[in-house]
């Protein structure tokens, strides 16, 4: 049975790396806006429209 | 009529002639001067995300262009700014006017504007802007004078300056529900081995580890997540009260050393789970409870209504300084747009100032070289010089705040219902495990202790601390859907027991918007009223728009030789015939004599006086019904600082004269107010504008009407939009059920703690009987709390 004392050390690590994440998440701010992440992703990069049209070799490494 | 044609910038009605700009129409000149800026820059697919989606404001409207020099001082611009370090700065804003998706791209797009514009980042529910920029390239002030150019006018005053260092505490509860959620999970997995059957077989060892990991675990639980109750409930203890906390406080500390002890006999593995899942539950209760509208502001006063900085007029010209060096004598300046910071007498011949902010009368207002004018009027038109008469501190309109005590006194606070509850409930838990105590001590020593201790585990309030938090919190937000939006849940409570309704009449019974109007005199022709119609088109007084958008018409006349004078009225050839519109003083020569009386615009024409248009505000929709409604179950009152003119029509509403008071000073209100509470009632006050700030902070319960419910509005407890007055009634209502729910809620706790008590006073609660009995309450009554307020809002209709 002493596996389980290995696995209980590495869950409780796992479980307290996922804890130290949150706690980071929350002092970056990122619960103080909830909402507006959700709206900006749905438009379109405009920069990319401009930039082609006048810089078109540096914005090539860019693209995905 | 057909199809109107609809400005693309703000969606308005454009009227009979359109300002006409790439073949797209715009209602006026500003929306196309914004449609401009932006086509200019290649932004046109603000237009697209969300059609008509731009905010209309008129030029007239829009602050000078002097107005933000401030902000080129180096004073200023270090208290605004967030961050400055080579050139390189980071300011924040709160711009009411964002509303929309649109809106964050363009804001998120300034740099296509300017390219001192690093990067912008949009915080929505908070209408706030985060803009770092290049002050090489542009500075503050040109920053936010583009900020105006394109008709998001941020607000910047010294509310905003204090607010920034505030914004902590939100964290802060993230952080504790994070680790008491981990603990609780962790705590969860270690003690599931001991609820299954075959137990006894486990290694000792296994055993011994996780109670020590759980002992671990309940120790940042206890020390931080749950700091907040033991150190409330010390409060409370030392002001000889007894809160909901302290039961709380006395069940974590049971259950942790029971738990310990446990742990160090090698009996079992304690509680640690459910002390941990109930710090758990209750912080979520604090946080549902304590989400609010971050967008709105219930603690304004006059310092969010004043500017930060006024323009002072010396021999060597004009400087701009802070409001808080501002000296009786001194002589300012005040532009188009700006609102005079503190009691003066007029300088210049004529000014036009709008105390809409103040009293709630929309119309504004005409004084004439020296008159006194009162702090907290705006001006409208050409800029003005005052001479200050008293500080800013002393002013009559800032005096209020100083009369007015801190409205959180303990009773408000402690007078709660879950505190009185909570008061019967510490006593009789402390009892019963006493008296159990006691009975096992006679009969089976052993066991004493540990009966005493399981009382005072399963008694702890978890699920009656938690109904409170959940009814009212899905009370608010039942509200906030319908407009109606608290300051607190606690607003819900003090709502519930009001028994008394003042109300202000300007603004607040009657609409600022809409106007009656009514012609005094020889009654208009068709063809006069079409000239009046198009000689208004020209001006954009307010009184003019009014009266323009008051007479039907096809078509708009050419007028020649229009000329507006400032503050007295417009004049011009229609037809040739020729018209003068405005003052009485304007067009008769005659001084009026009661000024306060209505708004009055005469007319002149051809070559006599033709009469006079009577302005008046108008009854809001729905205020006879909701009169009738409230006065069945409440004593309503109405006080205005008016005089009696309108005595008989709001005698047709309130039924007699007992309860009307006329000639009502801002200090009379707070006053009448106070009065009111020491005979013993219960007060809620709804008013509009500034001089009800006192009144409102006074009552009980303060609520304030507003259009635009994101705009300036004194402290209040609550924020009713305007649409919403009819349906007042229908809040207050409401809140009998909140309160029904919440002492159903109550029932169903006790029900589980008899079951828990029945178990322990006999001795025999096992950490598995807590496990389950615990959360299985808190569960139970917040599924309670939520789904009945929402079936109930559902089944009433607001």
């Amino acid at each position: 049975m002493s596996v389980v004392f290995v696995l209980v050390f590495a869950a409780i690590i796992m479980a307290g790396a996922f804890l130290i994440a949150f706690i980071w998440s929350v002092k970056n701010g990122q619960y103080e806006d909830t909402y507006t992440p959700s709206v900006r992703m749905l438009f379109d990069d405009p920069e990319m429209k401009i930039d082609e049209e006048t810089e078109k070799g540096k914005m090539k490494t860019d693209k995905p | 009529m057909s199809e109107e044609l609809k400005c693309i910038h703000c969606g308005n009605s454009c009227g009979k002639s359109p300002v006409i700009f790439e073949g797209n129409p715009f209602c006026c000149s500003g929306c196309s001067t914004v449609y401009q800026i932006l086509h200019a820059s290649q932004l046109k697919q603000y237009y697209q995300i969300e059609p008509m989606a731009g905010i209309k404001i008129d030029e007239m409207q829009l602050p000078a262009s002097e107005t933000y020099s401030f902000l080129d001082l180096d004073q200023f611009k270090s208290k605004i700014l967030n961050f400055s370090e080579g050139g390189i700065s980071k300011v924040s804003f709160f711009i009411p006017e964002i509303h929309c998706a649109s809106c964050i791209w363009l804001l998120e797009n300034l740099h296509s504007l300017n390219k001192g514009i690093i990067q912008s980042f949009v915080n929505f529910p908070k209408k706030e802007i985060n803009i770092t920029f290049n002050e090489k390239e542009i500075s503050l002030r040109q920053l936010v004078d583009l900020l105006v150019s394109i008709h998001y006018i941020p607000e910047i005053n010294q509310h905003s300056i204090d607010k920034k260092s505030a914004d902590q505490s939100d964290k802060k509860l993230f952080i504790k529900i994070g680790i008491a959620a981990f603990s609780f999970m962790n705590a969860m997995i270690y003690h599931f081995p001991q609820y299954l059957p075959g137990n006894e077989f486990l290694e000792a060892d296994m055993k011994k580890l996780f109670g020590w990991l759980s002992v671990l675990l309940a120790i940042p639980v206890l020390t931080y997540s749950a700091s907040d109750y033991f150190l409330t409930a010390y409060k409370s203890l030392k002001k000889k009260m007894i809160s909901i906390d302290l039961p709380i406080a006395l069940g974590l500390i049971t259950l942790f050393t029971q738990s310990l002890v446990e742990i160090l006999s090698g009996k079992g593995i304690g509680y640690i789970d459910s002390l941990t899942g109930l710090v758990f539950f209750m912080l979520i209760g604090r946080w549902y409870q304590g989400k609010t509208y971050q967008a709105l502001s219930f603690e304004r006063d006059y310092k969010t209504y004043f500017p930060l900085a006024v323009t002072k007029i010396t021999d060597s010209g004009n400087v701009t300084i802070p409001l808080e060096d501002l000296k009786p004598g001194d002589q300012i300046l005040v532009r188009n747009q700006e609102i005079v910071p503190a009691d003066s007498i007029l300088k210049s011949a004529t000014a036009s100032i709008d105390y809409s902010f103040v009293t709630g009368e929309s119309m504004p207002v005409t004084k004439k070289a020296g008159d006194f004018v009162f702090a907290g009027g705006r001006q409208i038109g050409n800029a003005i010089e005052l001479t200050i008469e008293k500080e800013v501190q002393q002013s009559y309109l800032t005096q209020l705040w100083n009369q007015v005590e801190n409205p959180l006194t303990a009773e408000n606070k402690l007078n709660t219902i879950v505190n009185r509850v909570s008061q019967y409930f510490t006593v009789v838990i402390v009892l019963i495990a006493i008296g159990s105590g006691l009975f096992w001590y006679f009969k089976k020593p052993e066991v004493a202790l540990f009966a005493f201790t399981s009382v005072l585990i399963i008694a702890c309030p978890c699920a009656l601390a938690l109904t409170v938090p959940f009814t009212f919190g899905s009370t608010m937000r039942q509200y906030g859907r319908k407009g109606f939006y608290l300051k607190n849940t606690a607003v819900i409570e003090h709502l519930y027991k009001v028994d008394t309704v003042v109300f202000d009449k300007t603004g607040t019974i009657t609409n600022a918007q809409s106007t009656d109007i009514r012609f005094v005199g020889k009654q208009l022709t068709a063809e006069q009223l079409l000239i009046i119609k198009s000689l208004a088109f020209h001006s954009s007084h307010p009184l003019s728009k009014t009266i323009f958008n008051s007479i039907e018409a096809d078509e708009i006349l050419e007028v020649k030789n229009f000329q507006e004078i400032p503050s007295l009225g417009i004049s011009g050839l229609v037809k040739d015939i020729r018209i003068n519109m405005g003052s009485r003083y304007f067009v008769t020569g005659e001084m009026s004599k009661d000024e306060n009386l209505k708004t009055e615009v005469w007319i002149y024409f051809k070559d006599a006086v033709a009469g006079h248009f009577q302005l008046e505000n108008e009854y809001r929709p729905g205020l006879r019904e909701l009169i009738r409604k409230l006065q069945k179950t409440h004593e309503l009152h109405l006080l205005t600082g008016d005089n009696d003119a309108e005595k008989a029509n709001l005698i047709q509403f309130f039924g007699n004269d007992k309860s009307l008071h006329f000639n009502q000073s801002p200090t009379d209100k707070l006053n009448y107010i106070r009065k009111l509470k020491q005979e013993g009632r219960k007060v809620l006050m709804i008013g509009d504008g500034l001089n009800d700030a006192g009144a409102l902070n006074e009552s009980n319960v303060g609520i304030v009407i507003a259009d635009n419910v994101f705009n300036f509005s004194p402290a209040c407890d609550a924020i009713l939009q305007s649409k919403q007055f009819g349906k007042l009634d229908k809040f207050i209502q409401f809140t009998h059920r909140s309160m029904t729910i919440v002492k159903a809620g109550f029932l169903i706790s006790f029900l589980y703690n008899v079951v828990g008590l029945s178990f322990a006073v006999q001795g025999n609660l096992t950490p598995i009987v807590a496990a389950i009995l615990m959360p299985i309450s808190s569960v139970s009554v917040v599924a309670f709390a939520s789904f009945s307020i929402h079936l109930s809002a559902k089944g009433y209709r607001f």
